[in-house]
């Protein structure tokens, strides 16, 4: 008998890793659909910034209160799973409590610790649940979340309550056994949570208890690994993406657009014939119209939003009402990807399917709408930066497509012409000087 | 008053410690030239050697370039930097913070290095050298003032703290907004917003930005960006408030207290 459910525990763990890693190898092919971009040098800012941002989630703390909840489900998830590395053990070798034996009343204490932790978990998950459909928080009733995505969140938060109820009532039953003096339970001392609630369970006969502490424990175990495979199709990915997205996080003043390189060039030969290169031009692309015409970063970043949209909330133009959420930007750009990704996973290369992510995706009005104020940038806890994107696909609107307002179209003009966005003489730019007194 | 220019200065044989980049809005709107004139008020009256470039500044392509229009902004700012680098500037101050974003963090990557610096910090540092004294009783003294935090200045470029101090040297009575420093409301008119109409909505951005400051209760907001102080004064006249609420530039409140 335990070696059948030896065997079926390595197939399960094998079969859950087999997935994720592919699936993983999939995101990672995704995000390598983007535009290449060097992001290297001053590494020790870099780490600074995963161990801050990501490991410290230092910009959570913007709101202290959200932060300290957010950090519960956090330490509870990275601490609890070292017990998942017992339970891993126990599963493999057919042991039960690998560790308790070397451990002693060490194990006791840990897993006290572990304990309070799940209740925490268990508590936090409840609150985030009611601020999402009972008081229902601005950013979460907001439509960018209509379908899918405000299932997913709760989704998430249903799974971890199930996890962690599942952990303490195996604890529970365990400690029902072992008060009964069944085989195989050996004392782990009163664990404070699991321990008062055994009372719940004496009356159970001991094969009933063996079932449902059995029962608890394949639960729990592959409901972590039904979770681990969940990940790569959920918002809830940022529990990894969150690390790599802080360490390749721009370090440069958020005010400073990237340069176009090219088109610098190209200026430089127009202002210098004398320094252009012979031979023909080559054609160029300016901005992005679809997701492989951003860089890696902007896609990396989609991949690693978890939809909180503390940036839309924070958004000027989305606060007043206009049609711009710049979590629905991040959103959109990995519905897209996904869908280009899979498209190339089909046709062994892109297929053309008459949709592009601008348009198709997000609209010109929504583009239009942005300040550029990096309030977006600023708020966001995982190092996004939604305005990367909406000024590449701003740069293909106007320079690819000559898709301006009338306005903007003047304001090009007037600076050629006249040096400045309105149109008023270049002659009477120092005209203020003369009425100095 | 005689302001400088860069070209007689150079026929004059002399340096100027600085030059004051005075930008297209400082230019040409006439509320933002007001603007203008407090600053080289102040520049005059504490005996800072300066220049302007006059006719020969243009606009550094900041709005081109976030409308998307890259071609447009590397024009200007390969022209700028011609004019810049042959008179041999080192440090430019400026009273734009949109200026002095893409002085600072964009045309370094095309060649063109100064020290920059935006007049709220240099305001700071003259009062803090004892450069600027202001007026027993000054006009601002204890007054509720509020300050607008310009996005460029503030999250663009983390100066959040050199306006405020400028403020607290008056002994104003500064009132925050809740949406201040880095959670600070834009007041609509970034990223080439300025230059167009705004997009369908419920509010326009400038008149929410300027009910929460005139919602402070103060007789004054001050700003550091004259894109800022139109939208502000457009947002305290929307709410019929223009004689009670003044919107004035950090430089007007200093030249008016010295």
């Amino acid at each position: 008998m335990n070696y059948v459910q030896q065997a079926a525990f390595v197939l399960l763990a094998g079969s859950a890793i087999w997935l994720f890693t592919r699936n993983s190898i999939r995101i990672k092919n995704n995000i390598f659909l983007g535009r290449d971009k060097d992001i290297s040098g001053n590494a020790s800012a870099r780490w600074k910034n995963l161990l801050l941002l990501a490991f410290g989630q230092k910009k959570m703390f913007r709101n202290p209160l959200v932060a300290v909840l957010h950090f519960v489900i956090y330490a509870g998830f990275i601490i609890i799973n070292i017990e998942v590395l017992e339970i891993v053990l126990d599963g493999i070798l057919g042991t039960h409590r690998l560790f308790l034996p070397a451990l002693g009343s060490f194990y006791t204490f840990i897993l006290n610790f572990f304990e309070i932790l799940a209740a925490g978990v268990i508590a936090v998950c409840i609150i985030f649940l009611a601020r999402r459909n009972i008081l229902k928080l601005k950013r979460f009733i907001s439509k960018d979340l209509n379908g899918w995505p405000r299932s997913d969140a709760n989704y998430i938060l249903i799974t971890e309550i199930v996890l962690m109820t599942l952990f303490i009532t195996m604890n529970a039953t365990d400690r029902a056994l072992q008060l009964q003096g069944a085989a195989h339970y050996n004392d782990t001392g009163n664990f404070l949570i699991s321990g008062s609630l055994a009372s719940l369970f004496e009356g159970m006969s001991v094969t009933s208890l063996v079932a449902l502490e059995r029962i608890c424990w394949w639960l729990h175990i592959i409901g972590i690994f039904a979770f681990l495979n969940y990940l790569p199709y959920s918002k809830h990915l940022h529990i990894l993406l969150a690390f790599p997205n802080a360490y390749f996080a721009r370090l440069e003043a958020d005010g400073e657009m990237e340069n176009m390189e090219h088109v610098q060039k190209e200026v430089l030969y127009m202002m210098q014939p004398e320094l252009a290169p012979t031979g023909d031009a080559q054609s160029m692309k300016f901005g992005a119209k679809e997701v492989t015409e951003l860089s890696w970063k902007s896609l990396l970043d989609a991949y690693s939003c978890t939809e909180c949209g503390r940036c839309s909330a924070a958004c000027p133009a989305n606060q007043t009402g206009k049609l711009l959420s710049p979590r629905k930007i991040m959103m959109d750009t990995r519905d897209r990807l996904e869908e280009v990704g899979k498209n190339i996973r089909r046709n062994g290369e892109f297929k053309p399917d008459g949709k592009t992510l601008v348009n198709d995706y997000i609209t010109v009005e929504e583009l239009r709408a942005c300040t550029t104020c990096n309030a977006c940038v600023k708020e966001c806890p995982v190092s996004i930066n939604p305005l990367d994107i909406i000024m590449e696909l701003r740069r293909s609107l106007v320079m690819e497509d000559s898709n301006a307002p009338q306005e903007w179209n003047a304001m090009f003009g007037n600076i050629e012409n006249n040096f400045a966005p309105w149109k008023l003489s270049p002659d009477d730019r120092d005209a203020w000087t003369k009425e100095m007194s | 008053m005689q302001v400088p220019t860069m070209a007689e200065m150079m026929a004059g044989g002399e340096t100027p410690e600085v030059l004051f980049w005075v930008g297209c809005a400082g230019s040409f709107d006439q509320r933002a030239q007001k603007i203008t004139k407090a600053f080289v008020t102040i520049l005059d009256k504490v005996g800072i050697k300066y220049a302007i470039l006059g006719k020969e500044e243009m606009c550094t392509g900041d709005p081109a370039r976030r409308a998307g229009n890259e071609f447009m902004f590397q024009m200007m700012a390969y022209q700028n930097i011609q004019v810049l680098d042959g008179y041999g500037i080192k440090k430019i101050v400026t009273a734009c913070p949109h200026c002095f974003n893409i002085f600072k963090n964009e045309y370094p990557a095309l060649g063109g290095s100064y020290e920059v610096i935006h007049h709220a910090t240099f305001l700071q540092q003259l009062i803090d050298e004892g450069k600027i004294n202001m007026k027993e009783g000054g006009a601002f003294k204890g007054k509720k003032i509020t300050y607008h935090d310009s996005c460029y200045l503030g999250r663009a470029n983390d100066i959040y703290e050199a306006p405020r101090k400028v403020l607290e040297a008056m002994d104003v009575a500064l009132v925050e907004m809740k949406r201040c420093k880095s959670n600070g409301l834009c007041c609509g008119a970034g990223g080439a917003q300025m230059f167009k109409e705004e997009e369908k909505g419920t509010i326009r951005i400038n008149i929410e930005r300027s009910n929460e400051a005139i919602d402070t209760g103060a007789n004054v907001i001050a700003a550091a960006c004259p894109f800022c102080n139109t939208m502000l004064t457009d947002g305290v006249k929307n709410r019929e408030k223009e004689n009670e609420v003044a919107v004035l530039d950090i430089a007007e409140l200093v030249a008016a207290s010295m």
